[in-house]
């Protein structure tokens, strides 16, 4: 029979800990003067245009809400998959999803060109648009995860956590299923119309969910001089492994399949060869600093035992994980439409060239206070609630 | 007595007010009585008809195009300055010239009002909508402005509105921040019906050589069905099925 286990709210005082949560708020409300500023002025003030109509902040809002997802795992491998080692980070794995979710929609929300007709977006359905079904799944997600959570912390509900990891499990999977499906559904343009995005993206988020975890789990250990025995960060190390050689696979296969067909070889050399800025993205952030440098880090034997390495390879997947949205959300949007095959074509509204993009600070400040908005969400949740292991120590062998 | 004059001074400035406010609630409230006649129209169009184009790129010079452009700025109140790449485009001039044979031509490419639209299935809040007779329209009282249409559309055919507006006019109501697109002049079709003429086919029709039909390609004996009928038109895209209600000639 398994000890219960202890949990305990954050408890330092330290000037560090309130510089953190001050340092994040202050970002956050930049944030907020970002957005305003550009529903204030209008778009134009953002480098987004009428050829990158999604730019930085859907990068930023979309990174969180995949992460979001993809951070609910260890409770889904405690309570669907029964893996009892995870468990003392369930509470905080569904925590800390709630956080991410809700940054990413926050910017979402705020970059729309009139986010003051939200009751629009919540009572007008146009239930054949995958973006409709996407605002019932998201905040849905936010109430099934609260429901989670509160029976998993309830000691008289604890039998049915259970069920509800379940059906937790099964909405984010559909969930993700559907941001993937924001851009795989999208016929019109080379870069997305393929089913594969859909599993892509469930993937992502497994890698980009656990790097952010990693990170918090740490941070907020040290914080409060919690005993974290290293097996459980070499549990994760291995898990966090897997999914990035997976995300991985998976950009193989989707670069691979559009290789194949000679329609595509336009976009593909642009994206991987002549595409300037974004081949660099491609190759050094995404696939050399985002995809194989934190393999090494994490499989690298004489590593095994070294935190800094796994803080390290953590920072890189989330940089790989930037750069992989940039190129999939504006390097799609980049490459030009192809209405005329055959036929060399000019006009005014930039027919036939790559579209430029320049992000402006407004969009970028947006962007960061979301993320930023995110993390101190998780961290107060942290101090107010007692979700997290009041230590993880050696296991008995 | 002393206050007489004023009295009467004010009186001009009174009615000079109530004119100015008469005019201001004309200037808000139009474009809505517009919209709302437009987006009520929407029951009152016809099922039985589909109106559509028929762009003749043979009998289009490059002047010709040009006047097409400038045709439908007058008509809706919209403008391009040079190089922006954030103002409106309801329709533009394409410059088109064959990768071997060398061969250019000129047309004019704005919305092709799809039978089945990307934009309309996209749109979260049914914003984007196709009226019964085929004119694919954007309801601006519930878009939102997320741009999912921009992204779905395959003849970039949408524009975002970028920045406040000036001097729209009561026929084409735009707003910062909602998406817009060529209507196919639905203003001048409410009115017209059969005999309406969109804005850019208006200027550069002369007597009968029409270079850009407009008319129902539901009826097999209108002169568009017809024109089709005898010389062919290519729907753009046309592998991705969406049966665009513009055609094209010469391509």
């Amino acid at each position: 029979m398994q000890a219960a286990i202890k949990y305990a709210e954050i408890k330092t005082s330290s000037s560090g800990y309130w510089g953190l949560l001050l340092a994040l708020a202050l970002i956050a409300l930049i944030g907020v003067v970002g957005a305003h500023h550009m529903e204030v002025e209008g778009h134009h003030v953002s480098g987004m245009n009428n050829q990158i109509v999604w730019g930085l902040p859907h990068v930023f809002a979309i990174f969180l809400i995949v992460a979001a997802s993809g951070a609910l795992n260890i409770a889904s491998l405690a309570s669907v998959f029964g893996k009892q080692a995870y468990k003392p980070l369930a509470r905080f794995s569904a925590v800390l999803s709630i956080a991410l979710l809700v940054g990413g929609l926050a910017i979402l929300l705020l970059d729309l060109g009139r986010p003051d007709r939200l009751i629009v977006a919540m009572t007008y359905y146009n239930f054949k648009s995958i973006f409709a079904w996407n605002i019932i799944l998201y905040s849905g997600f936010v109430v099934i995860v609260l429901a989670y959570l509160w029976l998993m912390m309830e000691r008289r509900m604890q039998r049915w956590s259970k069920p509800a990891g379940l059906i937790a499990f099964v909405w984010r999977l559909i969930l993700t299923t559907g941001t993937g499906s924001i851009f795989g559904f999208l016929v019109a343009r080379e870069a997305y119309d393929t089913a594969v995005l859909a599993p892509m993206f469930v993937i992502m988020s497994f890698a980009f969910g656990l790097a952010i975890m990693i990170l918090l789990l740490m941070l907020s250990f040290s914080l409060d001089r919690r005993e974290l025995d290293m097996s459980h960060l070499l549990r994760l190390r291995k898990l966090l492994g897997i999914f990035t050689a997976s995300v991985f696979y998976f950009v193989a296969v989707y670069h691979l399949t559009k290789l194949y067909g000679t329609q595509n070889h336009g976009f593909e050399s642009f994206i991987l060869m002549d595409g300037g800025v974004y081949s660099f993205i491609f190759w050094f952030i995404q696939i050399g600093l985002g995809n194989l440098l934190p393999l090494a880090l994490i499989y690298a034997p004489q590593l095994q035992n070294s935190s800094k390495s796994l803080i390290l390879a953590c920072l890189l997947v989330i940089a790989g994980a930037f750069a992989q949205l940039y190129i999939i959300i504006i390097g799609g949007q980049a490459y030009p439409l192809n209405i005329f095959p055959g036929y060399i074509v000019e006009s005014s509204f930039y027919d036939g060239v790559v579209n430029s993009y320049t992000p402006s600070s407004w969009e970028f400040m947006l962007g960061c206070g979301g993320v930023t908005a995110a993390l101190l969400m998780a961290l107060l949740a942290l101090r107010v609630l007692p979700v997290m292991p009041a230590a993880l120590s050696a296991e008995a062998r | 007595m002393k206050n007489a004059p004023d009295r009467q001074a004010a009186q001009p400035s009174r009615r000079g007010f109530l004119k100015g406010a008469a005019a201001v609630a004309t200037t808000l409230v139009a474009p809505g009585i517009f919209l709302y006649q437009t987006g009520h129209a929407a029951s009152g169009a016809s099922d039985q008809v589909r109106w559509g184009l028929l762009i003749d790129s043979n009998a289009l010079t490059e002047a010709d195009v040009d006047a097409c452009v400038t045709a439908c700025q007058r008509e809706h109140g919209w403008s391009v300055d040079s190089d922006s790449t954030t103002d409106a485009q309801w329709v533009r001039k394409v410059r088109l010239e064959d990768r071997e044979s060398g061969h250019r031509i000129f047309l004019p490419m704005m919305c092709q009002h799809c039978e089945s639209p990307p934009c309309v299935d996209v749109c979260p809040t049914g914003a984007s909508f196709k009226r019964a007779d085929g004119i694919v329209l954007v309801n601006k009282h519930i878009c939102i402005g997320c741009r999912y249409c921009m992204m779905a559309c395959p003849y970039k055919a949408r524009s975002f509105i970028h920045e406040d507006l000036k001097d729209q006019l009561a026929v084409a109501p735009r707003g910062k921040g909602t998406v817009e697109s060529c209507t196919l002049c639905v203003h001048r079709i409410d009115r017209d019906g059969t005999d309406a003429v969109p804005a850019c086919a208006e200027a550069v029709n002369r007597g009968d050589r029409k270079a850009i039909l407009f008319g129902d390609l539901n009826d097999a004996n209108s002169e568009i069905s017809r024109r089709l009928r005898e010389l062919g038109g290519t729907r753009l895209r046309a592998d991705m099925g969406l049966n665009p209600g513009v055609r094209y000639q010469g391509l």
